[in-house]
C-alpha cells in the first residue's frame, strides 16, 4: 500500500490529512509501530483512529486514559462478583481455584480485548499523558511485546497485532522510552485550503462563499489571544450552527454572529475578550 | 534542488548514518536502533522523491514537537547541498504555518540555527569530502561561558542546600485518594485471594489508596544584568534542585526565556556546563519578567504546572515590561492551581521596600516572598517550604 492510498482511504471517511500525517499513519502500518500523534485539543487527533479504522473496516477500541488508570481498568480484572458466587456454589468441591482463574471469570479492558481480536483492530489509546507515569511502563511492555501476563492464567500473546494510534495533548512530557518505540507525527491547526476542504466533507450544503468566510473567520479567530483555541470540531459546529440559523453571509448579521460564537469561545474570558466589534472586525476581514 | 557532491561515502546506509550524527549534533535523542528504523521506512516508499523521503524520516526521527517543528530545516540543512533550499521557496510540502511555529520554537532550543550545525561537536559527520556541512560557526563572541561564573565551593555549597530544600518540598506530598467521596476502594483482587484460604469467606479485608505523589518544582531563573553577582549561586542551587527528583523543571530567563533543564541533567558535568553556556546566550542583559513568564505560560506551563506544582522564581523584580503584564500572566499562572514563591536577593538588603514596579505587582500573586541574598538565607527557607 501506498502513502498516497492512505491519504486518499482517510480522504474517502471524511478525514483530510496533510502529506506529513500521512505518512506517519503509512509507516505505522508498514513497520507495526504505534503511531503518537500530539497537537492541541480539537485538531483531530482522535479522529484519525476513527476514520483509519473506518478505512480498513475493522474494529475501533479505545482506552480513554485519566489520572489514577491501572491495570484493572486498562488490562483486565477478574469478575469478583462471579467468583464468589462460585465460591459458594462449589462448596466444598476439590477443584474450585482452578475454575476460579479461568477465561470465563476474566473481563478484558481494551488493552488484552485489542491483541484477542481475529481481525487487527485499531487500539486507540487517547490522552496517555492523562495517566500516570507508572502506566506508561504497562503500556510500554505491551507495545513492545504484544503479549499480556495474567499471573494466574499465563502470557496472552497477540494473535494479530492491533494498529496502536496513541494521542496527548500535553498534559505531562511523555518518557523517551515510550516516543521512542512510536512513529511520531505533530498535528497542527489545518491550513485554510485543508480546513475548507474538511468543511466541504463534514457539511456539503453549505455554499462556496459562506464556507470561505467561516474558515477565514475561525482562522482569523485562532490568531486572536485566547485562552481555547477553536479546534477543528468547533469550526463545524460553528457552521452547522450557522446552516440551522439560515446565515447566507456572515457580515450582515451581526446578532446571529455573535450567537453562533458560543459553538467556538469556550471560556467567559474569551467570550469578554472578542466582543462584537472584534467579532465584526474578524467577519469584515473574512469576506 | 542543488545536487549535493559527495566525494567519499556515496552508500545509502552510509549516508544515513551521518545524517543521524548531523541528527543528533542538532539534539535529536536517536539511538542505534533508530537508523534502522530509518532505513526500514525508506524502504516501504518510493525512494525518488525528496518530499517522500522527508515525510518518512520526519516520522520515524523526530519524536516532540519541538523536533517536528525544526525537522525540515535540519534536512534541507544535510542533503540539500550546504542549506542552499531557501527555506522560504523550495519545499511544496512544507506548510507555512510549521515554518512558522519553527520560528518561534528556535528561540526556546539551545542549538542555535538549526541549519547550521554546532562546530564544536561535529566530528562524526563527513567533513572530508567535496560533500561539505553546513558549518557556520555560529557567533562565540555572543556566548558568555558559565564556567567562569561557577566556583568550586560556590557551588558545592548552593548544591548541598537546593538538595535540602528540594527535599523539604517533596516530602510534603499530596495525600489525594482516589474516588475519595466514595470512601476507601476494596481491592477485590486481593480479597478473593484471601478468602481461598478461609473456604470463600471474606474475612480479611484489603483497601486500595492512592500512593504518595511528590510535589512538582519549576523554578525560573533570571540571569539579567542586574542579577549577575548572584547568578553563579543561583544555577549551582538550581542544579542541585535538579538533582534531589525527576520531576524538577528549571528555566532561564533575561530577554528570552530558555529550558535549561535537559542541559542541567546531563550526567557529564562538564558538558552540562558547555551546553548552559550556548543557551544562555544573552547572559548579563536586560529583563523581561512579564513577557517571559507569558512564553512560558503559553509554551509550558500547560504541560509542566499543575495543583501539585510549586513555581521558584529567583529575580530581583526588576522588569523592563509594564508590571501589569507581569501581574496578568502571574495571575494566569496562578490559575493552574500551582503555588509561587518568589526568592528575591534584594530582599535580604536593610531597609528593602518592595517598591520595583514589577516586584510590587507582582506580590498579590506570591504564597511566599522571601530573601535570598546568601546561601544562609537559602538555607533559612527550609522550614517556610515545608509548610508550603
Amino acid at each position: 500500500m501506498d502513502w498516497r492510498e492512505v491519504q486518499a482511504g482517510l480522504g474517502a471517511q471524511g478525514y483530510v490529512a496533510g502529506d506529513d500525517l500521512a505518512m506517519a499513519v503509512h509507516l505505522a502500518l508498514m513497520l507495526e509501530r504505534p503511531l503518537l500523534l500530539e497537537g492541541a485539543a480539537g485538531v483531530g487527533k482522535t479522529q484519525v483512529a476513527q476514520s483509519l479504522a473506518a478505512m480498513r473496516g475493522t474494529r475501533l477500541i479505545r482506552l480513554q486514559c485519566y489520572e489514577g488508570l491501572d491495570a484493572s481498568h486498562a488490562i483486565y480484572e477478574w469478575n469478583y462478583q462471579r467468583q464468589l458466587l462460585a465460591i459458594r456454589a462449589a462448596g466444598d468441591g476439590p477443584d474450585v481455584e482452578d475454575r476460579l482463574f479461568s477465561e470465563r471469570y476474566l473481563l478484558a479492558r481494551p488493552l488484552l480485548e485489542a491483541i484477542r481480536q481475529p481481525v487487527a483492530p485499531v487500539l486507540l489509546i487517547d490522552e496517555v499523558d492523562r495517566a500516570d507515569e507508572e502506566f506508561e511502563a504497562y503500556l510500554l511492555e505491551i507495545l513492545s511485546e504484544y503479549q499480556i501476563t495474567i499471573p494466574e492464567l499465563g502470557t496472552i500473546t497477540a494473535v494479530t497485532k492491533p494498529i496502536v494510534i496513541l494521542t496527548a495533548n500535553g498534559t505531562r512530557d511523555l518518557s523517551d522510552a515510550l516516543r521512542r518505540r512510536c512513529i511520531y507525527s505533530f498535528v497542527d491547526f489545518p491550513d485554510r485550503a485543508t480546513e475548507l476542504a474538511i468543511l466541504a466533507a463534514h457539511q456539503p450544503g453549505i455554499g462556496a462563499v459562506l464556507a470561505g468566510q467561516i474558515v477565514a473567520f475561525v482562522q482569523g479567530l485562532r490568531r486572536e489571544d485566547l485562552q481555547k483555541v477553536p479546534g477543528v470540531a468547533e469550526t463545524l459546529d460553528f457552521a452547522a450552527a450557522l446552516a440551522g440559523l439560515g446565515i447566507n453571509d456572515l457580515t450582515i448579521e451581526p446578532v446571529a454572529l455573535q450567537a453562533g460564537l458560543v459553538t467556538l469561545l469556550k471560556t467567559q474570558g474569551d467570550r469578554a475578550a472578542i466582543t462584537t466589534e472584534v467579532a465584526q472586525r474578524l467577519a469584515g476581514k473574512a469576506a | 534542488m542543488a545536487a549535493t557532491r559527495f566525494a567519499s561515502r556515496t552508500t545509502l546506509p552510509d549516508r544515513m548514518a551521518d545524517f543521524a550524527a548531523h541528527l543528533r549534533d542538532n539534539g535529536f535523542a536517536l539511538g542505534v536502533a533508530d537508523l534502522g528504523l530509518a532505513l526500514a521506512a525508506l524502504a516501504t516508499i518510493a525512494t525518488s522523491d525528496a518530499d517522500q523521503i522527508r515525510a518518512a524520516l520526519k516520522a520515524v526521527l523526530a519524536r516532540n514537537a519541538e523536533d517536528h517543528a525544526r525537522f525540515d530545516a535540519v534536512f534541507a540543512a544535510f542533503w540539500h547541498n550546504a542549506g542552499a533550499a531557501p527555506r522560504g521557496a523550495a519545499k511544496a510540502g512544507t506548510h507555512p504555518r510549521q515554518r512558522s511555529q519553527l520560528a518561534q520554537d528556535q528561540h526556546g532550543t539551545g542549538t542555535g540555527r538549526a541549519d547550521q550545525p554546532d562546530q564544536g561537536t561535529g566530528g562524526a559527520v563527513d567533513h572530508t569530502g567535496t560533500g561539505r556541512l553546513t558549518g557556520a560557526r555560529t557567533a562565540n563572541l555572543m556566548r558568555v561561558d558559565l564556567r567562569d561564573c561557577v566556583s568550586p565551593q560556590d557551588m558545592a555549597a548552593a548544591l548541598e542546600t537546593a538538595t535540602r530544600l528540594a527535599r523539604a518540598i517533596r516530602d510534603r506530598r499530596s495525600r489525594r485518594q482516589r474516588m475519595a467521596h466514595q470512601g476507601t476502594p476494596l481491592d477485590m483482587r486481593r480479597i478473593i485471594r484471601k478468602s481461598l484460604g478461609t473456604g470463600g469467606e471474606p474475612l480479611h479485608l484489603s483497601w486500595r489508596k492512592r500512593p504518595d505523589r511528590p510535589v512538582r518544582l519549576v523554578a525560573l531563573c533570571d540571569v539579567s544584568g542586574s542579577m549577575t553577582v548572584y547568578a553563579r549561586v543561583f544555577l549551582a542551587f538550581l542544579k542541585g534542585l535538579m538533582a534531589a527528583d525527576l520531576h524538577t523543571d528549571a528555566y532561564l530567563f533575561h530577554t528570552r526565556l530558555v529550558r535549561i533543564t535537559d542541559a542541567l541533567r546531563d550526567p557529564d558535568a562538564l558538558r552540562a556546563v558547555n551546553r548552559l553556556s550556548l543557551l544562555a546566550q544573552g547572559f548579563g542583559g536586560g529583563t523581561r519578567i512579564g513577557a517571559n513568564l507569558a512564553t512560558f505560560n503559553a509554551q509550558y506551563a500547560k504541560r509542566l504546572v499543575s495543583g501539585r506544582s510549586v513555581v521558584m522564581i529567583l529575580s530581583d523584580g526588576f522588569d523592563t515590561d509594564p508590571p501589569q503584564v507581569l501581574a496578568a500572566e502571574l495571575a494566569r499562572l496562578k490559575q493552574r492551581g500551582c503555588r509561587i514563591i518568589w526568592l528575591n536577593p534584594l530582599k535580604g538588603w536593610a531597609g528593602y521596600a518592595p517598591i520595583a514596579a514589577g516586584m510590587a505587582a507582582a506580590l498579590p500573586h506570591l504564597d511566599l516572598f522571601a530573601a535570598a541574598h546568601t546561601l544562609e538565607s537559602l538555607a533559612a527557607l527550609e522550614p517556610a517550604f515545608a509548610q508550603l
